[in-house]
């Protein structure tokens, strides 16, 4: 296996979970919200709630189809570009995958035709509970894979036995180290995500000047649900931080840009820098006196291990993980400021009149993804230069491909993925460009054509007759 | 330990497969039927025959994948990383077949072309290239220290190539009667046309694997010829010869579920075939079953939750087919 394979095939696998992460992220934010939508609906009857779930229900249905597809991708690459880690670890991460497929995707996909073509086949009360059968199986799958995810970091509750890891202890390996931090942080960041998406909807439906009950709703919906979940998703990093520390000091130290420590003084937070690996030093850094001492060790002169305790070659990057760090920080801060704000407008009751906060709302839609991506990219490279921390490295776990193959897939993993994704999130954008519509007028859900932009078009002569060449 | 998990093992996973590729199996072969039915309403009707089900079949795939990491860790490491390129086109054009199901109905008519293309070509390149796979482990897979010892080019030869056409007439076949079932009127009397020849063209090819595989691979002829093993499986080629006389049969008046039920059998029979040829190989000619186990503890633990799971899957499953039965008409959608 030479040097630019590897890399080759970890650019694969970057790439195509960068971009998978994405549609499970909203399916297990919006899957929630269809849920708490159709059950304000059957309780108080008000139809802005029905209108609202048909119209996510449709975003939904697309961003699900590609979550599917691209999941379906990395269920196969732990194989053919992975193998040596899978006959490894294949005894721990094989059925934990298994139980997710078991208990969380054959859930969501037997319930989630009922949930998209069903409401006049089974009732309200069974299409409410397909709905929760599809949101439960999101986190269920979110739990399955993050316990994976969580013992590659945090590896616990195994033996070696003749060169492959045997589980000793299922507890163990499923409630590993840094298990309940990163399903908490990863759920949160979903359902933040999808807020910041359905706040970033309503704000472009009122600054264009759709102001309809159901417009306001879902701002207001979403509003709450950053006040809730925005300041509580930043206690939770805390923590997780803290977990970090204790598990991943290398990953930590590089978080923080931090090469080592002077005896008895405080470690500065380095607010912004150019971590320098070969110079094992930070250039242009803007430091805090005793931040870091107070943020990491919650004491005024704490001290904790600098990336000059490790040996270089068990040093993750230090530049990725410094930045992707302060970009996730940086936006995660930006959404408590928003949620602050829509909190005061509504105590003020401007809510529905602040075109700023309107705008502002808008151009923070995609602040939820990125930072997940950043956040990811942070905890993913920093755990290198390992697969399973301390016990199996990257290089020893990847298949014996040559470039040429993995350069093939990559290029065309990354043109079928921008096309077919380009094209979808293109479908998403102008399934939420529509807004919300009453059940009355023809739908534009799966298993019929597109709804007319304009009510009037359906009888309009172009549409009449739409031009078929099969 | 009493009881033998890699032998249930193996029969979860082979069940896994036998439903992937009867459910899949059906609704990729769609896509190829989208070739010979060219209008716009009828390929509609085509589409929610199984919009509604299409993800759950896929996920018998990916708990094949899954079941066989779990308990055979060597053979998901060998046989995936060996057969890596035919993989990602499979996995290629299942990601356009899959997208296509919401794109299509969200696109204009323009585009609404470019998407069926994709759903033709998504399910061709899919189908072929399970077949391919199939072909190609069926040869074997060279194995040395624990890895796959070949080169990535190694599937491209004639007999996984046959097999890939092969597959796409089963496939055909399948989505064919599935749609016999599921549709009626001009729809339904073009598909009754098509599955004669589809039928036909099916028994051609298992007559031709019949042939290929025993005389290229003496180890499957010793199988299959020795005695008393001939009076053991002879029933396996007459009851293909029955039921593909009665499918034929059973296509002349009237159809409705007969001519599916039918290809479920010739199938699952082709299937069977496959599998006497192989067991107890899993990464074939010399790694059984037993070789390539991973861990007892991961094998056990797994086990309970698929025995207890599965059955409710497959009540849910069942429940969600029973909810979109019946013919399927123009112009409705599932609102």
């Amino acid at each position: 296996m030479d040097a630019d394979a590897l890399l080759l095939a970890r650019i694969q696998f970057g790439f195509t979970i960068s971009f998978h992460i994405i549609f499970p992220a909203i399916t297990i934010g919006l899957a929630s919200y269809l849920f708490v939508l159709e059950a304000c609906w059957l309780k108080t009857g008000k139809p802005v709630f029905r209108d609202l779930y048909a119209y996510w229900l449709r975003i939904f249905a697309v961003n699900f189809a590609m979550g599917v597809v691209s999941g379906l991708v990395m269920a196969y690459q732990f194989g053919t570009n992975w193998s040596y880690f899978s006959q490894f670890a294949g005894g721990i991460t094989g059925p934990l995958l298994a139980y997710e497929v078991l208990t969380a995707f054959f859930l969501e996909a037997g319930f989630l035709g009922v949930m998209l073509f069903g409401l006049k086949r089974v009732g309200p009360g069974l299409h409410l509970f397909a709905t929760f059968m599809v949101a439960l199986g999101t986190l269920i799958s979110a739990t399955w894979i993050l316990a994976s995810n969580s013992w590659m970091q945090t590896p616990a509750g195994f033996e070696i036995v003749g060169g492959r890891a045997v589980p000793v202890d299922w507890i163990a390996v499923i409630l590993n180290p840094s298990f309940p931090y990163r399903l908490a942080h990863m759920s949160m960041a979903a359902f933040l995500a999808t807020a910041l998406m359905v706040a970033a909807a309503a704000g472009w439906h009122l600054l264009r000047g759709r102001d309809d009950p159901a417009v306001r709703k879902m701002m207001s919906m979403a509003m709450w649900m950053l006040l809730f979940a925005a300041p509580l998703q930043l206690a939770i990093g805390d923590l997780h931080g803290l977990n970090t520390l204790r598990h991943q000091p290398a990953k930590l130290a590089a978080i923080e840009g931090h090469w080592e420590n002077e005896p008895g003084r405080a470690v500065p937070f380095t607010l912004v820098g150019w971590p320098d690996m070969r110079q094992e030093k930070n250039h242009f850094a803007v430091e805090i006196p005793h931040g870091g001492s107070l943020l990491l060790t919650h004491s005024w002169d704490g001290q904790f291990p600098g990336l000059k305790e490790f040996a270089p070659q068990d040093r993750p990057n230090a530049t990725v993980v410094f930045w992707t760090f302060r970009l996730m920080v940086g936006l995660g801060l930006l959404m408590i400021a928003l949620a602050a704000w829509g909190a005061w407008a509504r105590w003020r009751g401007r809510l529905f009149e602040s075109r700023a906060l309107w705008r502002c709302a808008l151009y923070m839609g995609p602040s939820g993804l990125v930072a997940m991506i950043a956040g990811w990219m942070t905890t993913e490279v920093g755990r290198q230069p390992w697969i399973v921390y301390g016990v199996m490295r990257t290089a020893d776990g990847v298949s014996p491909h040559g470039a040429g193959e993995l350069a093939l897939t990559l290029a065309l993993f990354v043109v079928v993925y921008f096309v077919l994704f380009g094209a979808g999130t293109v479908y998403m954008l102008q399934l939420i460009g529509r807004g919300p519509a009453p059940m009355a007028e023809p739908e534009g859900g799966p298993g019929e054509q597109r709804t007319p932009s304009r009510p009037l078009s359906a009888a309009g002569p172009a549409a009449a007759a739409p031009s078929e060449h099969g | 330990m009493g009881i033998d998990l890699a032998l249930l093992w193996a029969i979860i996973i082979l069940f896994g497969v036998m439903m992937y590729v009867v459910m899949d199996g059906f609704d990729l072969g769609i896509g190829v039927l989208y070739l010979f039915v060219p209008g716009k309403d009828d390929r509609d009707v085509m589409m929610n025959t199984v919009a509604p089900v299409w993800d759950g079949n896929e996920t018998w795939l990916v708990l094949g994948g899954a079941g066989l990491l779990a308990a055979f860790p060597l053979a998901y490491a060998v046989i995936l990383s060996a057969f890596m390129l035919p993989l990602v086109f499979m996995l290629l054009g299942l990601i356009f077949r899959g997208v296509a199901f919401e794109f299509r109905f969200k696109a204009g008519a323009s585009a609404r072309h470019f998407w069926d293309k994709a759903f033709i070509a998504g399910s061709i390149a899919a189908t072929f290239f399970q077949g391919v796979t199939l072909g190609a482990y069926i040869d074997g897979v060279p194995i040395a220290n624990g890895a796959y010892a070949g080169g990535p080019l190694d599937w491209l030869r004639p007999f996984p190539i046959f097999t890939g056409f092969g597959l796409i007439v089963a496939y055909a076949l399948l989505g064919c009667t599935w749609l016999v079932f599921k549709t009626e009127g001009r729809l339904q009397r073009r598909m009754v046309q098509l599955a004669r020849p589809l039928t036909l063209g099916l028994l051609a090819v298992i007559i031709a694997l019949s042939v290929w595989t025993p005389l290229a691979h003496p180890r499957i002829a010793e199988r299959w010829f020795s005695m008393p093993n001939l009076l053991w499986f002879a029933p396996v080629p007459v009851l293909v010869a029955l039921t593909a006389y009665a499918l034929l049969r059973a296509l002349r008046t009237e159809p409705h579920a007969g001519p599916f039920l039918l290809t479920l059998v010739l199938v699952f029979l082709g299937y069977s075939g496959l599998g006497i040829s192989l067991w107890p190989n899993v990464i074939p000619p010399d790694v059984s079953i037993w070789d390539a186990s991973g861990p007892a503890q991961s094998q056990g633990f797994t086990l309970v939750g698929a025995l207890l799971i599965i059955p409710m899957i497959l009540m849910y499953t069942a429940w969600s087919y029973y909810v979109f039965r019946g013919k399927v008409k123009s112009g409705e959608g599932y609102h």
